[in-house]
C-alpha cells in the first residue's frame, strides 16, 4: 500500500496545461517533498489529490482510495493548503471546534493540537489577531485534527520565524517516526533536503524526478575540492586530472573537480608523485537547492 | 438579530404613529385605518408589513454567509473534512433557515408587543386581538412570513453560489428584488406575476397587498415563487457539486 499513487494526472485549464501527465509512488511512513517553481503545478496538484478540482485525465489513489471518492479516505488525512483559511471573527479554538463538530473528531483534542504549535495561550484569541505565523501554526493544527494517516502541507513554514521553522521541522520528523506520511511542498529546500527522504520535483506541469532525495542528489555531478599549499601548483594539478579524464577548473585557491569521493585517495598519491602538496581535500556533495536549479535552469 | 428587532421596531411604529397621517400609515401611501386595525387581524399587519424588510435582512445573511466561504478561503477546509458538497451545502442551508426562524420568531414577538404598546397612543381597540380568530390569523402570518422570509434568504444563497462574492450577491439580490421589479411593475404592470420579490410579498401578506386589485392570488404566487426558487437551487446547487473549488 502507497501513501499517494498517481497516474497520469492532468489538468488542463482551456489550453492551458497546468500539469501534464503526472506520475509518481509516496510510500507510506515517510516524509516526501513535492518541490518545483512558482507556476510549476504544486497547488493544482495537490487540490486533485484532496478532489477539490476534477483532473482532466489520470488516475490518482490515496491510502488505496481513487480520487474520485474522497469520502472514503479524507477522514485519514490532514490537510493545509494554500495558506490557512479560517473565520476572523472566531477564535483559534472556535474555528478548530468547527472543523471538529464537521469532521466529527472529538473536541477534547483541541487544546491538544493548539498546545502542540504553540498557540495554548492564545486559542481563545479571535483569528483576526494572529499574526502570520500564528495563522500558519492554526492550520497545522486544523491538519492534524484528524490524527490523520496522511499529512498533506502546502507551504507549512510560510510567514515562521527559523525558531518556528525548526519546531515544524521536529513536529514533521516526530510524525513521520509514529508513521505518519508527510506530504509538504515547500520553497525552502534546505529545510525539504533536511527531513525528506522520497521527492517529487515538478517544472511546467510535469515531473521529472520522484523517488528517494539521496538518490537525486547522488545523481548529481559530484565534486572534489583541493587547496594546495602552494596555489601556483594548482595549474599543474589542474593539467595533470584533466589529461586523466577529470575535467577540473579553478576557483580563487581551490581546484574544484569532477570526480567522486572515493577517488580523493588516488588524486592524494598523484598529487604528492608529482611533488603537489596538498593542505585540503574535500568531497562536495551539490545541494537539492543546487540540483533544483540545475534540472529547472531558466525557470522563475 | 438587533437589525430584526429594529426593523419591525420601525414598521410597527410608523403603523400605529402614523394612523392619523394624510400621508397614509402603510406601503404606497396607503392607509390601514383604526376600523381595520382593530379586527381580530389587526394585530398580524404589522408583522406582516415587516416582511419585505425581513426578507432583506434574511437574502443577505444567506448571500453572505454562502460568499464568504470563497473569500474568506474557507470553504477548502471544509471540503476536506466533509466531500460530499450537496450534504455540506444542506447542512449549511439547515444552519441558516434555523437563523431565519429564530429572526422570524423574534420579529412577531417585537410586533405584537409593540401593536399592544401603541394600540393605546393610536387609540385603537385591542379587544378583537386576544380572540382564537385572532390567534389563528397570527399563526397563518407566522406561517406566510415564514416561507417568504426562507424564500428571500434561498434567493441569498442562489446568488452566493453563482456569484461567489457577498458585496455581488447582496447588491444584486437588493436591487434587482426591490428596485428594478419596482421599475418594471410600474412599467408594466403584468410582469410583477412573474417577478420573485413581487410573488415573495404576496406569500408574506397571505395574498394581494392592500391597494392592489389585480393581483396573483395566493397559492399561484405560492406555486409559481416556489418553482423558479427551486429551480434556481437545483441548478446552483448542481453548479457547486461539479465546480472547482480554486482560491
Amino acid at each position: 500500500m502507497t501513501a499517494i499513487s498517481v497516474k497520469g494526472l492532468t489538468k488542463s485549464y482551456g489550453n492551458l496545461v497546468a500539469v501534464k501527465d503526472a506520475t509518481f509512488d509516496v510510500p507510506l511512513g515517510t516524509i516526501c517533498g513535492f518541490v518545483g517553481p512558482n507556476g510549476s503545478g504544486k497547488t493544482t496538484t495537490i487540490r486533485m489529490l484532496l478532489s477539490l478540482i476534477a483532473p482532466t485525465a489520470g488516475s490518482g489513489e490515496i491510502l488505496d482510495e481513487p480520487i474520485s471518492h474522497p469520502e472514503r479516505y479524507l477522514s485519514r488525512v490532514g490537510a493545509m493548503i494554500e495558506g490557512p483559511a479560517f473565520y476572523p471573527a472566531l477564535s483559534g479554538a472556535e474555528n478548530l471546534r468547527v472543523i471538529a463538530t464537521l469532521g466529527g473528531f472529538p473536541l477534547e483534542r483541541i487544546p491538544k493540537m493548539l498546545d502542540l504549535v504553540g498557540l495554548g495561550d492564545r486559542g481563545d484569541d479571535k483569528y483576526k489577531t494572529y499574526s502570520l505565523g500564528m495563522k500558519q501554526r492554526l492550520g497545522i493544527a486544523a491538519a492534524l485534527l484528524p490524527e490523520p494517516k496522511l499529512l498533506i502541507l502546502d507551504e507549512p513554514t510560510n510567514g515562521l520565524d527559523p525558531a518556528g521553522i525548526q519546531e515544524i521541522r521536529d513536529l514533521l520528523s516526530k510524525l513521520a517516526k509514529q508513521g505518519v506520511t508527510v506530504f509538504v511542498s515547500s520553497h525552502l529546500l534546505s529545510e525539504i533536503e533536511m527531513i525528506s527522504e522520497y521527492l517529487v520535483m515538478l517544472r511546467k506541469g510535469e515531473v521529472i524526478f520522484f523517488g528517494k532525495t539521496e538518490e537525486l542528489l547522488h545523481r548529481s555531478r559530484p565534486t572534489i575540492v583541493v587547496k594546495a599549499l602552494k596555489s601556483s601548483d594548482l595549474k599543474r594539478l589542474k593539467k595533470l586530472v584533466d589529461a586523466i579524464g577529470h575535467p577540473a577548473s579553478i576557483e580563487g585557491d581551490e581546484l574544484r573537480i569532477d570526480a567522486e569521493e572515493k577517488w580523493g585517495a588516488e588524486l592524494n598519491e598523484l598529487a604528492f608523485d608529482s611533488g603537489i602538496v596538498l593542505k585540503q581535500i574535500t568531497p562536495v556533495r551539490p545541494t537539492l537547492e543546487e540540483t533544483f536549479f540545475n534540472m529547472t535552469e531558466g525557470e522563475k | 438579530m438587533g437589525v430584526v428587532v429594529a426593523v419591525t421596531a420601525l414598521v410597527v411604529s410608523l403603523l400605529f404613529l402614523l394612523i392619523d397621517s394624510e400621508m397614509g400609515n402603510a406601503e404606497r401611501g396607503n392607509r390601514i385605518t383604526r376600523e381595520i386595525l382593530a379586527l381580530p387581524t389587526g394585530i398580524s399587519i404589522g408583522f406582516s408589513s415587516s416582511a419585505g424588510l425581513l426578507g432583506i435582512v434574511a437574502l443577505c445573511v444567506f448571500a453572505a454567509q454562502t460568499a464568504q466561504e470563497y473569500t474568506y478561503g474557507t470553504l477548502r477546509s471544509l471540503l476536506v473534512r466533509e466531500p460530499r458538497r450537496v450534504r455540506l451545502l444542506l447542512g449549511k442551508y439547515v444552519a441558516m433557515a434555523i437563523f431565519a426562524l429564530i429572526a422570524v420568531i423574534i420579529s412577531a414577538i417585537t410586533s405584537i408587543a409593540l401593536a399592544f404598546a401603541l394600540a393605546g397612543t393610536a387609540k385603537v381597540p385591542t379587544d378583537a386581538w386576544t380572540t382564537s380568530d385572532a390567534r389563528t390569523n397570527m399563526f397563518e402570518t407566522f406561517g406566510n412570513v415564514l416561507l417568504s422570509t426562507f424564500g428571500y434568504g434561498t434567493i441569498g444563497m442562489i446568488l452566493g453560489l453563482l456569484l461567489r462574492s457577498p458585496i455581488s450577491s447582496i447588491s444584486i439580490g437588493v436591487g434587482w428584488l426591490f428596485i428594478v421589479e419596482s421599475i418594471l411593475s410600474i412599467a408594466w404592470t403584468p410582469s410583477a406575476d412573474w417577478m420573485p420579490g413581487s410573488l415573495l410579498s404576496i406569500v408574506a401578506n397571505g395574498g394581494a397587498p392592500l391597494g392592489a386589485t389585480d393581483s396573483l392570488g395566493y397559492s399561484d404566487a405560492l406555486l409559481r415563487v416556489a418553482l423558479m426558487v427551486g429551480l434556481g437551487a437545483f441548478t446552483s446547487g448542481i453548479l457547486f457539486k461539479r465546480r472547482d473549488v480554486a482560491s
